[in-house]
């Protein structure tokens, strides 16, 4: 099966778009808020704690939720419009 | 009724829906056994996904190492969930798409060898065996506490009622149960939270009761906590890490060995269509995320409870007395995992850390003469209900998740080593002309030899148990999950590209743990002591994986390069594995 007759290389890519931005998202609460920026965010105070605190033990999680729920979202709206969606 | 009629009446019950799930769901082909015959809903899946993941670390380990740590020990919470990004956006839906019927299977096809393949399996083996170790070694323990058996007895109940489900049902009776199994473990474990949320905050939902007012002193729960542990000489619960390399790349390992472990992404080969593996996903965050988000509040608050039982009338005055202590100390203390020594011949419980230098002379002001109460981590869990004085069977409840956690995970581990064994290696190298019916046999076979062997290895747990952990990750990490994703994303890397590049991921990263853990776990074997100081670059070697897959992926890159191009019919099949249409279920070829 060849994948030329889809316009292959364009669906391709914007996955890989996609995929690229939901990971640097995913990088930055993690990595970002959660470990390496949180002396930076010191200063706003979360429930007795700070902004870093919450994303290392909440926020990071409910922020993977919803990216993996926006990346099936979207790419099944891409599969669609380059009509490589399943029957 | 007594605890022990309790007890016996939740997991004897829950025991009963396992087999009774069995028997419903036999498996009539491999199809049936190998991947559920390929029609399992994606909300199911992710209700599977979470018991098959959530192991009796997560359930009973892990608010105790997040409450001992605090902050520092995040590092779980997001490395065992942030793995669903890579998996779902990264493997999941090609491998989906591939539509055969195990990890390796996948790796021999794309990398056109039979040795890729062999490779693949054995790295799938070492990384499920021991990681399976430790879920029987924990069945036993759930028993022996809770239902009054010695551990081995305990372990060899589990084990019989695993083989009835696992070896009748397969992929398909493993799926149901779990399903099951999910639900018991996630109402055993959120029921104590909630109770002991309202108890402290007002606020039913524990992962805001965690940031809100503690009711009894008027200040947030965390300022609290802080407060108190830090009057005893602990370090604030909430305080920053120094070594944030090392917190990065460990969390990152936990990630890339979430998305490599072979037990897991088989389970996304259930369902009926790529755009339902994506969305398993999802659903298996979400059920994962219900324990996951819950976990931290369980932490803190049975921290802070602990501290306020040892001293009732606050930190600066005297803790309570020996003879008085509430009867779960008591009941722990006969399982050895609190101990108490009188130090100071008071007669009274001093419980603080007094390893801090700078605390030394107020202790010694107030007459302590060292730490008298040690609890394990493990303990947290299992006896939060007592510690909230909750009713006897919130402790049922909590025996029987305990197991449920166990157990599925041992399943879907034991189902991965099954079907590596009779696919990759009975029908994949030594006998492709069997049967189906031949085949399934085979893995029927597989099955029960590898519970076997689990079993025996749990009553016999080999001195290295504490540290397979690392060495699953590690594994995964460093050898499978690279090799998966070179296999979509890359239509360049070859056969001996990958190859080198799993065999140079896995050795630099066994040779980098074994430098400190000791060659093959033998202890005292090790080259250098395991400390901070002789780490390279600070690394420890839990963080190791997150480099060793660098090293899998720059090799494999390099190599390839300089050798020939995969053939043509491969580069299709890279093709084919990126686009959803024609996704057939998972078939045998």
């Amino acid at each position: 099966m060849s994948g030329h007759s889809y316009d292959a290389e364009n669906y391709w890519k914007a996955n890989l778009r996609l995929i690229f931005g939901s990971l640097i998202i995913w990088a930055l609460v993690s990595y970002g808020a959660a470990i390496l920026l949180r002396p930076m965010l010191a200063g706003i105070e979360v429930g007795g704690t700070d902004l870093g605190f919450w994303f290392a033990q909440q926020g990071s999680i409910i922020t993977f939720i919803i990216l993996i729920f926006f990346y099936a979202w979207r790419m099944n709206k891409i599969d669609e419009k380059f009509g490589v969606h399943e029957e | 009724m007594s605890q022990f009629a309790i007890n016996l009446l939740f997991v004897g019950g829950s025991f009963l829906l396992y087999i009774g799930i069995a028997v419903w769901a036999k498996a009539g082909s491999t199809s049936d056994f190998y991947v559920a015959g390929g029609g399992v809903h994606p909300v199911t899946n992710g209700m599977a996904i979470g018991a098959d993941w959530m192991s009796a670390a997560s359930f009973i380990s892990m608010a105790g190492l997040i409450a001992a740590g605090g902050y520092a020990n995040s590092t779980f919470l997001m490395g065992w969930t942030g793995g669903y990004v890579l998996l779902a956006m990264l493997l999941a839906p090609y491998l989906r798409k591939f539509g055969k019927f195990t990890v390796p299977e996948f790796i021999g096809d794309r990398y056109y060898s039979s040795n890729a393949r062999l490779v693949a399996v054995i790295c799938l083996i070492v990384a499920s065996v021991t990681y399976v170790i430790g879920q029987m070694a924990g069945a036993g323990v759930a028993f022996s506490r809770f239902l009054e058996v010695d551990s081995t007895n305990g372990l060899i109940i589990a084990a019989i009622v695993v083989f009835i489900y696992a070896v009748m049902g397969g992929m398909k009776g493993i799926t149901y149960t779990q399903v099951a199994q999910y639900c018991v473990l996630i109402v055993a474990y959120t029921i104590p939270a909630v109770f002991i949320s309202l108890h402290l905050t007002g606020n039913p939902i524990p992962g805001l009761g965690m940031f809100s007012t503690h009711t009894e002193s008027g200040l947030p729960l965390l300022t609290k906590l802080n407060q108190v542990i830090t009057d005893l000489g602990f370090n604030q619960y909430t305080a920053d890490v120094d070594n944030k390399l090392n917190m990065v790349l460990f969390t990152l390992s936990l990630m890339i060995g979430t998305a490599g472990l072979p037990h897991v992404i088989i389970r996304f080969f259930t369902v009926p269509k790529v755009s339902d593996a994506r969305w398993s996903g999802g659903w298996a965050l979400v059920f994962i995320a219900l324990l996951y988000l819950t976990a931290p509040a369980v932490a803190s608050m049975a921290r802070l409870n602990l501290m306020t039982t040892i001293y009732p009338e606050g930190t600066q005055a005297q803790p309570i007395e020996y003879d008085q202590r509430p009867g779960w100390i008591a009941t722990w203390e006969e399982t050895g995992l609190i101990k108490y020594e009188d130090k100071n011949n008071d007669g009274r419980i001093q419980l603080y850390n007094d390893k801090n230098a700078d605390f030394a002379a107020t202790a010694s002001e107030r007459g302590w003469a060292g730490n008298e109460m040690v609890v394990n981590n493990d303990i947290l869990v299992l006896a939060n209900p007592e510690i909230a004085n909750l009713p006897g069977w919130v402790i049922g409840l909590i025996a029987a998740g305990g197991l449920a956690a166990a157990l599925s995970t041992a399943a879907g581990l034991l189902l991965a080593i099954s079907s590596a064994v009779s696919h990759d290696l009975i029908k994949g190298r030594l006998n492709p002309n069997i049967s189906d019916k031949g085949e399934l046999l085979a893995a029927r076979i597989s099955m029960a030899v590898a519970i076997v062997v689990a079993t025996w290895l749990g009553a016999n747990p080999p001195g290295f148990a504490a540290q397979v952990v690392a060495l699953a990750f590690g594994i995964a990490g460093a050898s499978l999950f690279p090799a998966l994703m070179m296999g979509i994303f890359s239509k360049r890397v070859n056969n001996v590209g990958a190859i080198s590049g799993m065999l140079a991921g896995l050795t630099f990263t066994l040779v980098y743990i074994f430098t400190y853990k000791g060659w093959l776990f033998i202890p005292g074997t090790n080259t250098l002591a395991d400390t901070p100081e002789n780490w390279v670059l600070g690394i420890s070697p839990l963080s190791i994986g997150a480099i060793g897959a660098i090293v899998n992926f720059a090799v494999a890159f390099g190599v390839s390069k300089v050798t020939a191009e995969p053939p043509v019919e491969i580069q299709e099949l890279v093709e084919s594995v990126r686009y959803p249409r024609g996704a057939g279920t998972a078939h045998d070829h």
